[in-house]
């Protein structure tokens, strides 16, 4: 297994699009890092008397309607985005692979009905599941995490299990249960090493949604609190003044929309990277898979 | 294909019951009482008692949703607990202004993704291709919100021929205004949901270029793009009609975060503000109505497919 994965590093990295991924996504970690222990100024901290800086050599960026820091607010905001992506990541795994397992490894009339709930399931767009939890809890990260893990997580369900089904009567796994390997050996030996491309392209895209979805939902209210730093609050906060201070708003769009970006070319990259099937035909048949990711926000 | 129809049918009423037994439960599984809630900390417990009569909270659950199943099943969706305005009546007098929205908004996605994705398909090799790929990778991972500021800022702070904001007053009685604040919106979604769209017609467009008949048409003396055209484009065409459902799916929630932007009163603000205030039936009477439109496209859509792709009817024969 090491061989090859040090072989799809390198195609994932000799790849325009990964490259381009695998770097966004390094320079958030950096970003949120960096921000858990320095920003250029206390994101929080009103200055009334320097309200609306223009970008220069004080304020990168500006400043906002209560004379705060842009790139502040933006770099500790990266830190709710690391967290929200990496919570919905979690979630969405739990949820992803376990309604696999269900609708792959189980009875016949159990897997066939988990089946049809996944395909059901996959319909309900990630905002309304967030917008029915919101009205029950309230809006927090917190609903945001769990509603982009559990949409998502049916995503991943639904590409997932097909690929197990596949793994499970293919010869060499027929081989290892004849030989005597256990059901739970079979699954952590030769079932998820072989699910695991699959699932991490899945992953990276569901990053991609997690955090159009914070944005979204932070700005229609139902995300993180006003007083937190996020991308989204600070798109609604500026939105009031759109007309005064156009460009602001520029800011946090280009941070969310690079993110974005970020995961989904990370995705498209490892798809292209780990995809055996791909490796000997040319690029038009690369190119010629896409995904379509879902709008959110 | 009768046979298909009724095991279609059968799936679109089971994905229904699904929808509805979540919505209803998810929205009456609260930490603590549904009424304490809804009546805030405030409320005496008088006004408490009043919502439960109104919920009708001492029931048994199944029997609640009975209830509201067998209401939905006659028109009746419920009514707001703050206004006491029958949830169907509302919802159908803020669909005046989501569904144009949303049928405006699908058109402008496939006039925008349709020829730019071949386009950039038959040109990929080129300059041209590349930058219309390459800017609608990007497109597809602008948040909606914030291309809608953008284009505010341009057509209607800059250039002012647009509003920015808001829809007349007395709705459709004047159509061409009404028309002219429907336009920024729907850009808005159309831009976002069509760059999606465009990215999937690009590959369509990609695979039907590598198929045999394509290149067979071009061996007997059509040019390659000419055969792509005659023998590609309808297979292409397929395989959209095939993603319309989630396309729908994604301008839906498009409209709910677009209208809240642009101070639209339709489907999406009413949403937002009902699940602001808790106002559950509303919420559990709209998410019903917005989830059942999703379902019964997917159905039309997979009908629609079916009756088009003649390879598919073959097969069911």
């Amino acid at each position: 297994m090491s061989g090859s994965r040090a072989a799809w590093w390198r195609r994932l990295l000799s790849d325009p699009a990964g490259v381009t991924g695998v770097v966004i996504v390094l320079a958030l970690l950096a970003v949120a890092a960096l921000a858990t222990f320095w920003t250029p100024y206390d994101p929080q901290t009103a200055d009334v008397a320097g309200r609306w800086a223009g970008p220069g050599a004080a304020h990168l960026l500006g400043t906002d309607a209560t004379g705060r820091d842009i790139l502040s607010i933006l770099m500790a905001g990266s830190r709710t985005t690391v967290a929200v992506a990496i919570g919905a990541g979690v979630i969405a795994t739990t949820v992803g692979l376990s309604l696999a397992a269900l609708g792959a490894l189980t009875h016949r009339w159990v897997r066939e009905s988990v089946a049809v709930l996944i395909d059901m399931l996959v319909a309900f767009p990630v905002l309304l599941i967030a917008m029915m939890i919101s009205a029950v809890w309230g809006g927090s990260l917190a609903v945001v995490v769990w509603s982009v893990g559990i949409g998502f997580g049916v995503n991943i369900a639904r590409v997932s299990r097909p690929e197990l089904r596949r793994v499970l009567h293919s010869d060499f796994v027929v081989a290892a249960r004849a030989s005597g390997l256990s059901g739970w050996q079979n699954l952590t030996r030769h079932l998820l090493p072989n699910v695991a491309p699959v699932f991490i392209v899945q992953l990276s895209w569901s990053m991609a949604v997690a955090v159009l979805a914070e944005a979204g939902l932070s700005y229609l209210g139902f995300g993180a609190p006003v007083t937190d730093p996020s991308w989204g609050v600070l798109l609604s906060q500026l939105q009031q003044y759109l007309t005064v201070y156009p460009l602001s708003v520029l800011w946090p769009g280009l941070a969310i929309t690079a993110t974005v970006l970020g995961f989904n070319l990370l995705g498209d990259g490892l798809r292209d990277a780990t995809d055996p099937t791909l490796r000997t035909r040319g690029g038009s048949a690369r190119r010629a898979r896409t995904h379509l990711p879902e709008v959110v926000a | 294909m009768i046979r298909y129809t009724l095991m279609r049918l059968a799936l679109l009423a089971a994905g229904l019951v699904v929808a509805s037994v979540i919505i209803f439960f998810t929205l009456r599984v609260l930490p603590g009482d549904v009424a304490q809630l809804i009546g805030g900390t405030n409320s005496t417990p008088e006004q408490i008692a009043a919502i439960r009569e109104r919920l009708d909270l001492d029931a048994p659950l199944a029997a609640q949703y009975l209830d509201w199943v067998g209401g939905v099943l006659r028109g009746d969706l419920g009514a707001s607990l703050l206004t006491g305005t029958p949830v169907a009546a509302e919802l159908a007098q803020k669909a005046q202004i989501t569904l144009p929205l949303g049928a405006l908004s699908l058109t402008i996605a496939l006039l925008f993704a349709g020829p730019l994705g071949v386009i950039s398909a038959l040109r990929r090799a080129r300059l041209g291709g590349t930058v219309i790929g390459v800017g609608a990778q990007t497109l597809a991972a602008v948040p909606v919100v914030w291309a809608g500021m953008m284009l505010v800022v341009v057509f209607a702070v800059w250039w002012g021929v647009l509003p920015a904001q808001g829809f007349p007053r007395d709705g459709w009685s004047d159509p061409g205004a009404a028309l002219r604040s429907l336009v920024l919106p729907a850009l808005t979604i159309g831009i976002v949901e069509g760059a999606m769209l465009l990215r999937f017609v690009r590959s369509a467009t990609l695979q039907a270029m590598g198929q045999d008949y394509v290149r067979t048409a071009a061996s007997q003396g059509l040019t390659r793009t000419r055969a792509l055209i005659r023998h590609g484009l309808p297979n292409v065409g397929l395989s959209v009609v095939t993603v319309l459902g989630l396309q729908v799916a994604g301008i839906i929630v498009g409209a709910v975060v677009i209208e809240q932007l642009f101070s639209l009163p339709g489907i999406g603000r009413m949403l937002v503000r009902d699940v602001s205030a808790r106002d559950l039936p509303m919420v559990q009477g709209e998410l019903l109505a917005l989830t059942a439109f999703v379902l019964l496209v997917g159905f039309v859509v997979d009908l629609v497919h079916r009756l088009i792709d003649p390879r598919q009817r073959e097969s069911a024969a």
